[in-house]
């Protein structure tokens, strides 16, 4: 087993209370109406998820999520102002402002982003992972999809798909419990969801405990290494979203046993907290360099705050129309939209 | 008939609960429909009225409940199955273009398809641009499917129940920027009030231009024909309620006294409600035409984030009145 560094530990840390420190940053400016919108899903409690297993990645590899991407986009070390900007809408933002919350993407670091549509980004998967086949790379796909998601044909098409064509992709289904507020079992027949792989003769390395980060990044080693030989396989990583599906969906978190449960995560399975105490475990001299890490997140997101609120928003004709096509100059333009010939 | 003034997402439950207490067929199936009573709260108290049997919270599986309910719905149930917006609804395309509007037709009438299917639609909010759609012309586009799109309260209950007694499918639009908006319904339960398919509405009379509109739409139009009265331009509103079949009746009596008009709508401009009611009244009306038809919809692009860009590209009262300006 893939034993990480002292230094790739404390680099987790780094990258999960900056992720907190960015998520409940966003949670507080949307209640201040500083952020505007209707969608907004937070990483918060998913961090060991998403942090466990990039780390098994290296750079050439490449990722695809859900809406739920504010953590995939740090992680993978994109400018926090430039998400927080892409969340207040301005030219800045890492969309330029066109994408907002959901559609975070880094073309320069291979992520090829967040998508609105439930399942949506899965086929898309596969034809990223189809593109490294082709070409003789082995680069490998990691896919992140909810649990609720699995129900979905997007999903069923593309693991099949993936199995047919021994697409490398590393599928990891973050099953957090619920989708929007429907648990598993009341919208899945097979409630352990990994398990749908075998219908598609896909390797299974089962159910993992996601809010420790050690054990995630223990599997997904052998996940992408084995995705990287041989082709897809499915992982399943147990988390729990500490703030809801979404900050205007409060009616599905208003469940009576919800905050016990809640609660009961947060107490229990905070992976923040264990991954801190894994890491005090065997290396007692690193509280100094803990405490640095989380007073630089407090400042990292400060400052992206404070960029992204001096930023212009866009607000031309131009701007709204732009890259809605590549440049062309194969087309016979006779389209009378305003915008037509702008780009 | 007395009325009482409720939002037109109460209106519309009010509509589903009457018709589910009198006909046991009749049944809801979706995303969050039981459970969490509906996700725009449409389906409020109705799990506990009518049960798991009547009342089916779904996976997110878009494709089986729009193919599950034309299967029901042939089988003799009268399905409501509702899409939790209109842009998941593109996911069950196939069952609705291909199977609940033509299982009748390929097996000439050996079957019936008495469903509804309902959507919340439209844009606004800083949605994005995929869950940012108002989609409607798209279903109307095939024959064996109608369509109905309300743009009031009253309007909204009684096309969901005639939706819901009729033996076709029908896919049934809800504004979402409507769903709050208070107005008059009928107050007795039970009642029998039903807008026929097809049948358009007056809104708003007026001699010097017709605005055709639906949905959001006619709000847009109301407010602009307010507007153009203060300046001497009276202006028709023609509420043409159902997509599909269209009112085109409506719209000629309405034009052969004004011989202007504007269309407004939600949707997208290329292939749309504008396109396809601007042909038909040159086709028709040429005789009566003295200046060209004027067209007011969304603009022609995917819907941005940010707040600024997005208002430009959507429909407002003011680009209706602009656009009757240079025509009148
Ligand atoms: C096709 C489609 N149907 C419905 C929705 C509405 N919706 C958005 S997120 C969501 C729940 C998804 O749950 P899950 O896959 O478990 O992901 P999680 O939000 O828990 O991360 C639903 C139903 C959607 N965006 N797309
Ligand atoms: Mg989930």
């Amino acid at each position: 087993m893939a034993s990480p560094s002292k230094e790739m530990l404390l680099d987790w840390y780094r990258q999960m209370v900056l992720i907190r420190e960015f998520e409940e940053t966003c949670h507080r400016l949307y209640e201040e109406k500083r952020i505007t919108g209707v969608y907004l899903h937070l990483y918060s409690g998913h961090e060991a998820s998403g942090v466990g297993s990039m780390a098994a990645l290296r750079p050439s590899d490449h990722v695809i999520t859900a809406y739920r991407d504010h953590g995939i986009a740090l992680i993978l070390g994109m400018d926090p102002g430039a998400v927080m900007a892409e969340m207040m809408g301005k030219k800045t933002g890492s969309s330029g402002g066109k994408g907002g919350s959901m559609h975070l993407a880094s073309a320069q670091h291979n992520f090829w982003g967040g998508y609105a549509i439930v399942g949506g980004h899965l086929p898309l998967a596969a034809g990223i992972a189809l593109e490294a086949r082709y070409r003789g790379s082995d680069d490998v796909t990691m896919t992140y999809v909810g649990d609720g998601a699995t129900n979905n044909g997007y999903f069923h098409e593309s693991l099949n798909m993936s199995s047919i064509w021994d697409l490398p992709v590393v599928w990891i289904i973050e099953n957090n419990g619920y989708g929007m507020g429907t648990e598993v079992d009341r919208a899945s027949g097979q409630i352990e969801l990994h398990r749908k792989a075998e219908a598609y003769g896909i390797k299974s390395l089962g159910r993992v405990n996601a809010q420790d980060a050690l054990e995630v990044y223990a599997v997904a080693t052998q996940a992408v290494d084995y995705a990287r030989k041989h082709g897809p396989v499915v992982v399943e990583h147990v988390t729990y979203r500490y703030r809801g599906h979404g900050v205007s969906d409060k009616q599905y978190d208003a469940r009576e046993d919800m905050s016990a449960e809640l609660r009961e995560w947060m107490e229990c399975r905070e992976p923040i907290k264990i991954l801190r105490d894994q890491i005090l475990k065997k290396h007692k001299g690193a509280k100094a360099i803990l405490a640095a890490h989380e007073e630089d997140a407090r400042r990292i997101v400060k400052e992206a705050v404070e960029f992204a609120e001096a930023s212009e928003l866009p607000n031309s004709y131009q701007e709204l129309f732009q890259n809605t096509y590549a440049q062309s100059n194969l087309v016979h333009k006779t389209d009378m939209s305003v915008g037509a010939g702008i780009d | 008939m007395a009325v009482r003034n409720v939002a037109m997402r109460e209106a519309i439950r009010r509509a589903l609960q009457e018709e589910m207490r009198r006909d046991d067929d009749v049944f809801v199936m979706g995303e969050e429909v039981a459970y969490w009573q509906g996700t725009h709260r449409v389906t409020r108290g109705f799990l506990e009225e009518f049960g798991e049997r009547r009342v089916r919270d779904t996976p997110i599986s878009e494709m089986a409940i729009g193919g599950v309910a034309v299967g029901a719905a042939m089988a003799g149930l009268r399905p409501v199955a509702e899409f939790m917006t209109i842009n998941f609804a593109f996911l069950a395309l196939d069952a609705i273009a291909n199977h609940a509007g033509k299982v009748r037709y390929f097996f000439d009438g050996m079957f019936k398809v008495p469903l509804v299917y309902r959507a919340a639609s439209g844009w606004g909010n800083q949605a994005t641009a995929s869950h940012s759609h108002s989609p409607e012309p798209i279903f109307a586009h095939f024959p064996g499917v109608y369509v109905g799109c309300p743009s009031n309260s009253m309007d909204a209950y009684g096309m969901l129940k005639a939706a819901i007694r009729d033996d076709n499918p029908v896919l049934f639009t809800e504004s979402i920027a409507l769903y709050p908006k208070p107005g008059p319904m009928p107050d007795d339960e039970d009642t029998d009030y039903l807008i026929p398919i097809g049948k358009g509405d007056i809104k708003r009379e007026g001699a010097d231009v017709t605005l055709v509109a639906y949905a959001r739409g006619v709000d847009w139009a109301l407010q602009a024909a307010r507007q153009l009265a203060k300046d001497g331009v009276e202006a028709e509103v023609v509420d043409l309620r159902w997509l599909r079949p269209l009112d085109m009746e409506l719209v000629y009596s309405s034009f052969k006294k004004t011989n202007r008009c504007v269309i407004v709508e939600e949707s997208l401009p290329m292939y749309s409600f504008g396109s396809e009611i601007a042909a038909l009244l040159q086709e028709n009306m040429f005789d009566y035409m003295d200046a060209p038809i004027k067209r007011v919809a969304a603009e022609d692009v995917p819907l941005p984030y940010s707040k600024e860009i997005e208002l430009l590209a959507l429909p407002d009262a003011q680009k209706v009145a602009d656009a009757v300006k240079e025509i009148v």
